[in-house]
């Protein structure tokens, strides 16, 4: 770059352009004669050559190597050059840019004593351009420093502690969904404690998960199993719910009661809203009813035009932001297309308002104290409440949050995996995997061979499952068809099976019950007829070979599984 | 004596509620004491020179861009004299004279304004003055000011090297002048001018303001170029190379929010932000200042020796943080490394509302804008010494110096 800077500089003078400054001049004429100037004439001769070889301009790269051999920095040319007019008795004049910028000589700057330079300067980069991990963490400190300032400044003055009422159970969901809870009430930035009522009696599994977030919670147990329908499913929550509300009473515990499901989703804003609430508040859900098959859905669509918006359910407000009425979801379209059961494949709907659409000041639920006359008392209530408005006789004083049930602040959603999907326990896998099983999709390179005890029943069901393929192929028809390598790889994967199922003897001894699950609702699953031929799914291997019972049997004597009919007592 | 007691109780008690448990905003105290909420009413007196409408209102006229663009100070400022308490219509009482020249209206297709002809137009609006009125005379333009807000001020062009060489224009030597520009030991910066913020639409900005309890969570935020590819392709002239350092070391930072990208929601993003940069560009200053200022988010001023606006009355070095260019690839440890209370307290002045409304030029005025604070600053250059005031006869300013091209009429 200098090398260049000079030649060009040489030109320039010379051509006496109105660029030039007038004083140097003078200089121009006698630093031709020199050997020094004829021999960076040549040297920048050669430099063009090279470039128009290259094809870019070669003296960044000459600039570049001189300046990683000194100090890793792009210097200022001004230093450099500096030192280069006192060698060759000149001053340095600074190369022009395309536009006509011209470089006044460093040196000429005196006049103002000023230390700032006019013209090219070094771009400083250091040698690892890349954040230090100190200085990040020092970064989010302050950032943290300034939204603690700022809540306290703008954000809700004298915030009251919130209790969290979450009902559960132990199943495969479980862990991703009581996660998202988590992970959510761990970011509330004011106190709460978190009230866990577990259908079952309380487990080690759930009871480990929420020792991790490291909040304040009340595990407590309740004891019913939870039923198979939605229906009662949906009876149990509020009696558990009910439970946790008795907890509040009992411990007199102090702050705003909301109720967080664990399938739900939450945002932030929702906690920041719920503190204005004065007694007993609602918020708008928004509704992701969802459906396991989108096609069934597509089909229905097919009618109408416009796309329906997400359902929100939650206060409905008139003109004046009062309070006029409830948005409620609209079972209609969905009736008698609505899952049932816990693996239904059918869409799941919640109920007309759901319970985590409220929220109420504990003080409500206090035996003594001064509460308004509309609330009822827990204790007398008979029988179960659907959701909270049943606790209060007056449904007009329901205070409507979130800018009047337009902002939607939590999602409601309910996914459930299969019944007879398994999981270990605490989630950890112990002793790990020896086998590993293909799924139906891959197509294995090499399969294990065929045990030979298992060479006559193969013969045997080779038509029946023929039959039995056809018959999933009109219900599933999202699957992709690759039924004819089914049928091939029914045999093999018979024997793929049965090892499977001998491993899954590790997981739980239990693997009968789920097996048994999955019996019952595989024949509901099929349009609700009652299982002539029943068809047992693997699990591990959705969709996977299907085979008659009587051969499921004998490879379950193999094992050691109880007979056909403990199975069916089952469900 | 017991009831003396009491109520200076009383009085003690209720002063102590009433000072604020978490203060929102601080005070600020410039150099001269709170000097940002004084009223100039009263204090002066400006006399504004009619002119012929040939140099402002024919110029606006000709192209209307010139009231949004960031120089659009000298025509607002106009209009606010022309209807401003100080102003008065006799000359002869006036401590101040103003004469409305818009010298920076005549845009190219894109909008930038062209300095050429502007110091023709300035030495034919004084020749009219000259001549016209007798005030110029007396003093030489010791008491007069003028508006020049452009890249350079008064030296009237974009270009710095040519700005330098052409220096202030001569015949404004005497008198002061309000500009953007400024910039320590600089030929374009004269002693005793003011400087003024550039222009920002006050009402563009206050449209798009967010809730105030929306956390801040960008560390450090800036929009606009690195380098500017069709004046300065390697890089190197443009900002002095400052604004390409800054690429160049933290493009890689994820504390670092910056990009060329033009958002719709830049003004939103800079609310969300702890620290905006204002890196200098072909010249020291930028609007960047102001909006960091209006939207409470803390300015990093990276421009060697830089002269802020109303440096006189607003204590930058408390408000902003202030990067030497030579420092900059080391950024993330000083920005890191201020302590949070400090931090905090350069927020609590920001959101001072005096401080902001001292950035903004809002129509009509409000009290305390920075049409104000020019007054202001006049005010405190008051009174005039009696130096400024010529023997009859007696010349300083030469008529003719500069360069030829700008003798000619205009």
């Amino acid at each position: 770059m200098k090398l260049l800077a000079l030649q060009q500089s040489y030109l320039n003078r010379r051509s006496n352009s109105f660029r030039s400054s007038g004083p140097l001049d003078s200089y121009s004429d006698s630093a031709i004669k020199s050997p020094a100037a004829i021999f960076w004439i040549v040297l920048h001769g050669l430099s063009c050559l090279i470039s128009l070889v290259l094809g870019f301009r070669f003296s960044r790269l000459v600039f570049l190597l001189l300046s990683t051999s000194s100090t890793n920095f792009y210097t200022s040319p001004f230093h450099s050059s500096s030192e280069l007019s006192k060698t060759l008795d000149l001053h340095s004049v600074l190369p022009t840019n395309p536009v006509g910028n011209i470089p006044v000589p460093a040196l000429n700057n005196t006049a103002t004593n000023s230390r700032v330079v006019v013209g090219r300067h070094g771009i400083r980069i250091r040698p690892w351009p890349h954040p230090n991990p100190v200085e990040v963490m020092k970064a989010h400190n302050i950032i943290e420093r300034v939204q603690m300032e700022q809540r306290s400044q703008f954000g809700v003055k004298d915030p009251r502690k919130i209790i969290v009422v979450t009902p559960t159970y132990v199943r495969t969901f479980q862990a991703l969904h009581l996660t998202g809870v988590m992970h959510s009430l761990m970011l509330v930035p004011y106190d709460l404690v978190w009230i866990v009522v577990e259908a079952a009696g309380i487990s080690n599994e759930t009871a480990s998960l929420i020792a991790k977030s490291g909040l304040k919670t009340i595990h407590v147990g309740f004891n019913q199993r939870m039923p198979n329908s939605w229906e009662e499913r949906h009876k149990l929550e509020s009696e558990m719910r009910l439970r946790a509300l008795r907890i509040v009473r009992e411990k007199k515990l102090d702050g705003i009661v909301m109720f967080a499901d664990d399938s739900n989703m939450h945002s932030m804003e929702l906690f920041d809203e719920i503190q204005n609430v004065k007694w007993f508040g609602a918020v708008s859900v928004g509704i992701l009813a969802n459906s396991a098959d989108t096609n069934e859905m597509a089909d229905q669509k097919k009618g109408e035009e416009e796309n329906p918006p997400m359902p929100v359910q939650g206060p409905a407000c008139n003109v004046s932001n009062m309070l006029a009425g409830w948005h409620t979801f609209n079972t209609s379209p969905f009736a008698g297309k609505s899952a049932v059961y816990i693996d239904d494949r059918a869409i799941v709907l919640p109920r007309m308002l759901e319970w985590s659409g409220f929220v109420l000041n504990s003080r409500l639920l206090w035996k003594d104290g001064d509460k308004p006359d509309w609330i009822k008392d827990i204790d007398t209530l008979d029988g179960n409440i659907e959701n909270p408005l049943g606790l209060i006789k007056d449904p007009s004083v329901v205070e409507p949050l979130g800018s009047c049930g337009r902002q939607v602040l939590l999602w409601w959603l309910r996914v459930e995996a299969r019944a007879d999907s398994k999981f270990p326990p605490r989630w950890i896998i112990d002793p790990p995997l020896e086998i590993t099983v293909p799924s139906k999709r891959t197509l294995w390179p090499d399969t294990p061979p065929e045990l030979p005890a298992n060479e006559k029943p193969v013969i045997g069901i080779q038509e029946p499952t023929v039959k039995h393929t056809r018959r999933t192929r009109t219900s599933r028809s999202k699957r992709p068809s690759k039924r004819k390598h089914d049928e091939a790889r029914a045999d093999r994967h018979t024997e793929i099976v049965s090892v499977n199922a001998r491993n899954e003897m590790s997981f739980d001894g239990t693997a009968a019950s789920t097996i048994g699950k999955s019996d019952c609702s595989a024949g509901l699953r099929e349009g609700e007829n009652s299982p002539a031929e029943s068809k047992i799914q693997y699990t591990g291997s959705r969709g996977g070979a299907e085979k008659n019972s009587s051969e499921w049997e004998r490879s379950l004597d193999r094992i050691g599984f109880p007979s056909k009919d403990k199975l069916s007592k089952r469900c | 004596m017991g009831k003396w007691l009491q109520a200076f109780l009383f009085i003690a008690f209720a002063s102590s509620i009433a000072a604020e448990r978490n203060p929102r905003t601080e005070r600020i105290s410039g150099s001269a004491g709170d000097v940002l909420e004084d009223d100039p009413v009263g204090r002066l007196k400006v006399y504004v020179y009619e002119l012929p409408s040939k140099y402002n209102k024919k110029i606006l006229q000709k192209d209307p861009r010139c009231l949004s663009h960031m120089f659009a100070a000298e025509i607002y400022m106009h209009r606010f004299l022309l209807s401003s308490p100080v102003r008065t219509l006799n000359p002869e009482e006036a401590d101040w004279f103003y004469t409305p020249i818009y010298a920076t209206c005549d845009l190219t297709p894109t909008g930038l304004p062209l300095p050429f002809k502007s110091p023709r137009m300035v030495r034919s609006a004084i020749q009219l003055i000259s001549s016209s009125w007798p005030y110029w005379n007396r003093t030489e333009g010791a008491d007069h000011f003028f508006v020049v807000p452009h890249d350079f001020g008064p030296c009237f062009h974009y270009q710095e090297e040519k700005a330098i060489k052409r220096g202030i224009l001569p015949i404004l030597q005497r008198a002061t002048l309000v500009q953007t520009f400024g910039q320590r030991n600089h030929v374009c910066l004269k002693d005793g001018s003011i400087t003024i913020p550039p222009y920002a639409p006050p009402q563009k900005m206050q449209a798009r303001k967010i809730p105030l309890n929306t956390p801040r969570s960008i560390f450090v935020y800036f929009r606009g170029l690195f380098y500017d590819v069709n004046n300065d392709p390697e890089g190197g002239y443009y900002a002095r190379g400052a604004r390409a350092a800054v690429w160049e070391n933290f493009k890689n930072n994820p504390l670092f929010d910056i990009s060329t990208e033009h958002p719709t929601t830049y003004y939103e993003d800079m609310q969300r932000a702890v620290f905006c940069l204002c890196p200098l560009g072909w010249a020291p200053w930028s609007p960047r200042l102001v909006e960091a200022v209006v939207f409470g988010c803390i300015p990093v001023i990276i421009a060697d020796d830089i002269v802020l606006p109303f440096a006189d009355a607003i204590p930058w070095e408390e408000i902003g943080v202030f990067v030497a260019e030579e420092d900059v690839h080391k950024l993330d440890t000083i920005l890191t490394s201020i302590p949070p209370e400090v931090i905090l307290r350069k927020q609590r002045l920001l959101a001072n509302p005096s401080m902001k409304r001292a950035m903004l030029f809002p129509q009509p005025a409000l009290p305390g804008d920075a049409f104000h604070q020019i007054l202001n600053g006049l005010a405190r250059k008051l009174p005039h010494q009696k130096s400024i005031y010529l023997k009859p006869g007696e010349k300083i300013l030469n008529w003719t110096a500069g360069p030829v091209g700008d003798l000619k009429p205009w």
